[in-house]
């Protein structure tokens, strides 16, 4: 840690009427606010301008394929955890247009349109996992010898607002995968809601120059001993209510070795190859791209969207598809996720945020099969 | 520099409803454009002016149900240069198909006066199962944006952009959580071509599956998770009995709960 985060890490209450002022002092900064907000059922990340828009008294009841947004008694701001979307929808976006050209009398030319501002996005409630998420995908997308620019230009630009989990959900894992519930970096002002009765504070911690400004800003008094030892607990029971562990000692070798291991194909019986694992993974970075042009043929234009190693057209090479059955795409995807993925970018695919198992329509769960593997490993 | 002859497109009708055809129609903005590509030589529901053939795209609606129509495609199909099929009557037998679950005579004797006049075919079938087709486009309807897409794409010698994996991705590329999971709605879309932009889950619905099989679609999981959210066999059989009814994967999965 360098001398100005250390200096940078203090510790203050935000009142829970000072959100508001929060999202203002964003705002004039010129950033757009994006947060959880409720929609189609789901806790989702939207842009919010109001502190009202956040879910408060929500919490959610996640299971493997089962998610609902329940009331709770207490009426907290963060009470749930990550829900259907994730903040990759703003740092890659999930369609995008490349660019366009067009023909006159055989000569090709680029269609240069206005310039698009790219968005400044401070990002309200990013929970630890989804911290280390961003991180992994700044090691795909930024650190390798191709940088992508439009992840670069999004990336560089946004403030992350964290939040600490007080009330991990059914299929949380971060303890496993050492990726929360407390956020240790990467974040500009994190906060951890407390809740007792006739107490409703935020401890909120700065960890950048920007939260320094916004402490100042807001005239943020600094945390008593009482608010920290209260964070420090708060914390604490988080981390022993994970709906779900997984052992991810040697996972890497364990799963290299069990490339015939029968559960792939149990797996593969009941994936349905959809892709929604894919879709809702904070990590996962797959795009395609596509080429077009309009009726007139005379112009032309290449997009990208998010593509996913379930599909047949993902493998498609010459000569048909390398992966074609469901449990080869399955094994692929988690493989990757928790064992290459180490040798490709030196860090686990997987953050523990449990959306994979949520949010799969038949309810597979990554922590479930990877101990079915261990359980019945082929050699050591 | 001289101008080379417009490509002559035709539109036929088999057993179908037309919903397609005026798809074309429909692409009110991009029709002039259209029509200053294309020369429409043979489409009725639009002209009565026909110009001979051979056509350089022909455009299919409708599916085989009479002997007079599994002949006549023939004739389509030597007129045409390319033939591609549209809707899920030409790609898949469409709602009619459901005959090829009964007894036709039956149901002949039982809605026609005087069922001799009747000359119909106990199966309606795809167009493909007669005559062989360049592309399919699917859909109950089909997309109009993507009947422009594979116009264009005929039109300048490259692939269409139709892919062929779930509603799945086109629900999470919009941001629509899963109907199934966040509500407990069942939804066919896991197992459905994408195409339709996956409208009924913005509107927290399941997916009709208007589209037809999705490449390598796992049907019987599917049905599984159906059941667990307490959908019984009959429901499960009318779900994959409907626009697509006859495409395989459908048919196999709705002949299983036929059978509980």
């Amino acid at each position: 840690m360098s001398a100005s985060e250390s200096a940078a890490k203090s510790k203050f209450v935000l009142r829970t009427n000072q959100i508001q002022a929060l999202i203002d002092f964003l705002r004039e900064r010129g950033y757009r606010t994006a947060g959880p907000t409720i929609r189609d059922c789901a806790v989702i990340y939207d842009e919010i301008n109001n502190a009202e828009q956040i879910p408060l008294g929500v919490a959610d009841e996640q299971e493997a394929g089962f998610y609902r947004v329940k009331k709770r008694k207490e009426a907290g701001y963060f009470s749930y955890v990550v829900g259907a979307h994730s903040w990759k929808k703003f740092l890659n976006p999930p369609r995008f247009t490349l660019w366009k050209a067009k023909m006159d009398n055989g000569e090709m030319s680029l269609v240069v349109d206005e310039p698009q501002a790219v968005p400044h996005y401070a990002f309200i409630g990013v929970r630890p996992c989804e911290i280390a998420a961003i991180a992994v995908q700044d090691r795909v997308y930024l650190d390798g010898p191709y940088v992508d620019n439009l992840y670069k230009e999004r990336r560089s630009a946004i403030a992350i607002i964290a939040v600490n989990c007080a009330h991990p959900g059914g299929t949380c894992f971060c303890v496993s995968m050492d990726t929360g519930p407390e956020a240790k970096s990467g974040f500009d002002l994190a906060l951890t809601e407390i809740q007792e009765t006739n107490r409703h504070l935020f401890v909120a911690t700065t960890g950048s120059d920007l939260g320094v400004e916004i402490a100042k800003a807001l005239k943020l008094e600094p945390a008593t001993p009482d608010d920290i030892a209260d964070e420090a607990a708060t914390i604490k029971r988080a981390a022993g209510k994970m709906g779900r562990k997984i052992d991810t000692s040697h996972i890497n070798e364990l799963l290299q070795r069990n490339e015939d291991h029968p559960r792939w194909n149990h797996v593969g019986d009941r994936c349905l190859n959809c892709a929604n694992c894919t879709m809702v993974c904070p990590t996962c970075f797959c795009m395609t791209v596509e080429d077009t042009t309009d009726i007139t043929g005379k112009t032309a234009e290449r997009s990208r969207r998010w593509d996913s190693c379930f599909t047949i057209e993902f493998s498609h090479i010459h000569g048909g598809a390398v992966r074609t059955s469901a449990s080869a795409r399955y094994r692929h995807w988690m493989t990757h996720k928790l064992a290459s993925w180490q040798d490709q970018f030196g860090v686990s695919g997987c953050v523990g945020c449990g959306r994979c198992i949520t949010w799969c329509p038949v309810g597979i769960d990554i922590t479930e099969e990877a101990a079915a593997i261990r359980a019945s490993s082929r050699g050591e | 520099m001289a101008t080379r002859p417009k490509p002559k497109v035709a539109v036929w009708k088999f057993a179908s409803c037309d919903g397609c055809q005026l798809s074309l129609l429909d692409c009110e903005d991009e029709l002039l454009a259209v029509l200053g590509e294309i020369e429409l030589a043979y489409f009725p529901e639009a002209t009565r002016m026909v110009v001979k053939g051979p056509y350089d795209i022909s455009l299919v609606e409708g599916s085989i149900t009479s002997p007079h129509d599994a002949e006549r495609i023939h004739k389509v199909r030597r007129a045409s240069k390319k033939l591609v099929t549209i809707g899920a009557c030409a790609t898949a037998g469409g709602i009619q198909a459901l005959r090829n679950f009964a007894d036709v005579k039956e149901y002949t004797s039982i809605v026609y006066a005087s069922p001799q006049y009747i000359e119909t075919l106990s199966h309606s079938t795809p167009i493909q199962n007669h005559v062989f087709v360049d592309f399919e486009l699917r859909g109950c309807p089909i997309n109009k944006a993507q009947l422009l897409e594979v116009v264009s794409a005929f039109l300048h010698g490259r692939k269409p952009v139709t892919p062929p994996h779930a509603v799945c991705l086109a629900c999470k590329l919009n941001g629509t959580p899963c109907t199934m999971v966040a509500h407990g709605t069942p939804c066919l879309g896991p197992v459905t071509h994408t195409g339709c932009g996956a409208i009924c889950p913005a509107f927290h619905r399941g997916c009709y599956g208007c589209f037809g099989p999705k490449e390598t679609p796992n049907t019987t999981s599917l049905s599984n998770q159906w059941e667990k959210l307490g959908v019984d066999s009959a429901t499960l059989m009318r779900a994959f009995r409907s626009f697509n009814a006859y495409a395989e994967p459908f048919r196999k999965e709705s002949e299983a709960h036929e059978r509980k």
